[in-house]
């Protein structure tokens, strides 16, 4: 099989849009052979784009996963309510639905609450009252926060028009805290998390997994085992043991740095391993011993001509590992070992629903798990298109 | 063959070592020792707290030695006389504690690790088969929702839908009537019983990866020409596809049964504690919390040790199929 080096030929952008104009006016069978001359000419990522562009499902999610990215980017205007906002007046109040037609005509509104007492148990319990009426507007102005930190504000994109009045899109948890807000300002922690986390592990696997790949010999049998020897370690209870060992006056901040660092420690070995094998599969590649011959040094060698060719390859590995660090961080927060309030995460979420009489009464805890799956399995679909792709070359 | 079993047992041994300094490394991490969270116990409770006691108990338990000897003392003691120490925090020997659960936890993690295979490997062969079929969609969209969906995530909703719609609390391995019985047949349904939703909720994430890997390697194997030989000959189809192909491709798939039993020992851990099983997992989430040194230290090379057997089993097993890999 031949493999080009990567390096892309910069006409084919050029030859790229011709090849679309031909194809808006021109025939279907113009169109094929300008595509297979194009293909000639194409550079590994086109050709890359081109297989990935094919696959609906993960275009699709790619374009889910970007949304969450954004929605934890704008968190705090995207948010009806601050991450920490609570109201006692309305615990474990359930979800309104939202109405866009008021009579007819597009407006947006929720019903508002009014207290039962339930006949069985004599507890105080939340009900819609379809009589009242809260009107709800877009670009409200509500509680101020500051985006990114600097950028002071108090526009939300979605919230009563009225500030004050009860809304609680996805209910409310025991303190009277907004789910909807909550578990959209966990998106940035758990979204980081994941980030944060792979960048660590690509680090150390990029690293390890080269040096093991490039050199063989000793090198490769030590860190091998030392790999082997990772997994053989159940993680979970290695890292509840890891994450016991926080100390519990630790600053939120370095708690989450912490986690992270715990994360890759085991999240680093897959990706070493993807690093490995493609370097053993290069490393007698015709154009890896030109540039060796052409007196490139070997950080030239590695760094200009091996590392462009199987990128592809290690971002569809870092696409497929995301999904890993964002489940094992939900889990162990979910233990209580992780993430602590008043950090907000899926898993710290998640947490609130540990106990199923709790979950009897308010199932809308369980949303932010429903946040976790579908990010999980967009991730997971988007992995999946990418690893297809990153081999333009097969069939 | 023996040869092989023998090299094999001999690579374990300095896995095994490095496995008991790790997890003796682990229980020494957080800062102060037991008798610390004992005094703060204390003192929360309105106690006084004599600091000669503590310093009596610290020399009591051994704490106040070098950490290498301790772990000297704590491994030499479990190597030569299979003597794990005492649990502080529940002031019995670990052993004790360890067996009663540790059963269970193997039972758990076996039966979800039969049941993985026997719905994964039929679905994956169909799968690749009927590639691109209705039956193939649903199984591979089912295979991803099965990955994304946290095991503890999954018991909670069956609990609630238990709860929600048939009545009933699905916590625990026996009913209350059976906790503390001898074993007998209704002991035995009872428990068989409560089974079924920790093994569904462990073998979920498991049978969705298998069914994945058994797909892919079945459709590596479908197309070669010595399928198109037995075709050619005349075989049934479907005694064709598991006389040839099958076997072929279950070859990767016993590999992977090394990594299978340490994700669902994990996955046990963490279900355990939401189904609150008596299985290891919330005694070890207890003992790291309160710092009980000597019970998780136990735990956490107990798990490792079945993980290393689990990946020790899926090697003989794999070179027991395949002669190329003994003979290497």
């Amino acid at each position: 099989m031949a493999r080009t080096d990567g390096v892309r030929p910069l006409f084919t952008w050029t030859r790229n849009k011709t090849a679309k104009s031909t194809a808006a006016t021109g025939a279907g069978v113009a169109e094929e052979v300008t595509h297979i001359k194009d293909a000639e000419h194409a550079g590994a990522w086109q050709l890359a784009w081109w297989k990935f562009r094919k696959h609906r499902l993960a275009v699709a999610s790619g374009i889910v996963v970007i949304c969450i990215y954004l929605v934890a980017a704008f968190a705090e205007f995207l948010a009806p309510q601050g991450a920490g906002d609570y109201s006692a007046r309305y615990t474990y109040a359930p979800p309104q639905q939202l109405h866009i037609w008021d009579n007819g005509e597009f407006g947006l509104y929720v019903h508002g609450y009014k207290v039962r007492v339930n006949p069985e148990s004599f507890a105080r319990e939340f009900v819609i009252d379809p009589e009242t009426k809260i009107p709800v507007g877009l670009f409200v102005r509500g509680a101020p926060y500051k985006l990114w930190n600097f950028i002071p504000s108090n526009i939300h994109l979605i919230g009563p028009v009225k500030a004050g009045q009860p809304m609680y899109l996805w209910g409310a948890d025991r303190l009277g805290r907004d789910m909807l807000s909550r578990v959209i300002h966990g998106t940035r922690v758990s979204m980081t998390v994941g980030l944060v986390g792979v960048s660590l592990s690509l680090v150390f696997g990029i690293i390890l997994g080269g040096l093991s790949g490039y050199y063989g010999g000793g090198i490769d049998t030590a860190i091998q085992r030392v790999i082997e020897f990772l997994l053989a370690i159940p993680t979970i209870p290695l890292w509840m043991g890891l994450a016991a060992a926080i100390p519990p006056t630790l600053p939120p901040l370095q708690v989450y740095f912490m986690i992270t660092i715990i994360l890759s420690l085991v999240g680093w070995t897959g990706l070493a391993r993807v690093v490995r094998g493609r370097f053993l599969a290069m490393k007698n590649e015709d154009f890896v011993t030109a540039a060796r011959l052409d007196g490139a040094r070997e950080m030239s060698v590695i760094f200009r001509h091996m590392l462009p060719s199987f990128a592809s390859h290690i971002i569809a590995a870092v696409t497929l590992a995301i999904p890993v660090m964002i489940l094992s961080e939900t889990a162990l927060s979910f233990l209580g070992v992780g993430l602590r309030p008043p950090v907000v995460s899926w898993g710290v979420l998640l947490q609130e629903a540990q106990n199923i009489r709790t979950v009897a009464t308010a199932p809308w805890l369980l949303l932010p798990g429903v946040a976790v799956i579908t990010t999980v399995l967009a991730l997971n679909f988007l992995g999946d298109g990418l690893r297809d792709a990153a081999d333009p070359y097969s069939d | 063959m023996p040869r092989y079993v023998l090299k094999r047992l001999l690579y374990m041994i300095p896995t095994l070592v490095a496995i008991s300094i790790v997890a003796f490394a682990l229980i020494q991490l957080p800062p102060g020792d037991f008798v610390t969270t004992l005094a703060a116990q204390m003192s929360q409770a309105g106690d006084t707290v004599d600091p000669n006691t503590l310093a009596m108990l610290r020399r009591q338990y051994g704490l106040d030695q070098p950490i290498w000897v301790q772990y000297w003392i704590w491994i030499s003691n479990i190597v030569l006389y299979g003597d794990f120490g005492r649990s502080f925090d529940w002031d019995a020997p670990v052993s004790d504690l360890l067996w009663n659960r540790l059963g269970l936890t193997v039972v758990l993690s076996l039966t979800a690790l039969v049941f993985t295979w026997v719905i994964s490997l039929p679905i994956g062969i169909y799968s690749a088969v009927r590639k691109y079929s209705i039956g193939d969609y649903a199984a591979t969209f089912f295979a991803f929702v099965g990955l994304a969906v946290p095991n503890f995530l999954l018991a909670l909703i069956l609990m609630y839908a238990a709860l929600r719609f048939l009545g009933i609390s699905i916590d625990g391995l026996f009913s209350r009537e059976y906790v503390d019985a001898p074993w007998s047949w209704g002991k035995f349904v009872d428990l068989a019983q409560h089974l079924i939703v920790p093994v569904i909720v462990l073998g979920c994430s498991g049978t969705a990866a298998l069914v994945r890997i058994m797909r892919a390697n079945l459709l590596d194997e479908l197309y070669k020409p010595y399928v198109t030989t037995a075709r050619a000959k005349g075989l049934s189809e479907w005694r064709l596809i598991l006389k040839y192909p099958v076997r072929a491709a279950l070859n990767p798939f016993v590999s992977t049964l090394g990594w299978t039993l340490p994700e669902l020992v994990s996955g046990a851990t963490v279900t355990a504690i939401v189904l609150n099983l008596p299985t290891t997992g919330p005694l070890l989430l207890r003992a790291l919390i309160a710092q009980d040194v000597y019970l998780a230290g136990a735990m956490i090379l107990m798990l490792s040790v079945l993980t290393v057997i689990g990946t020790l089993i899926s090697d003989l097993l794999l070179a027991w199929l395949d002669p190329r890999i003994r003979y290497k």
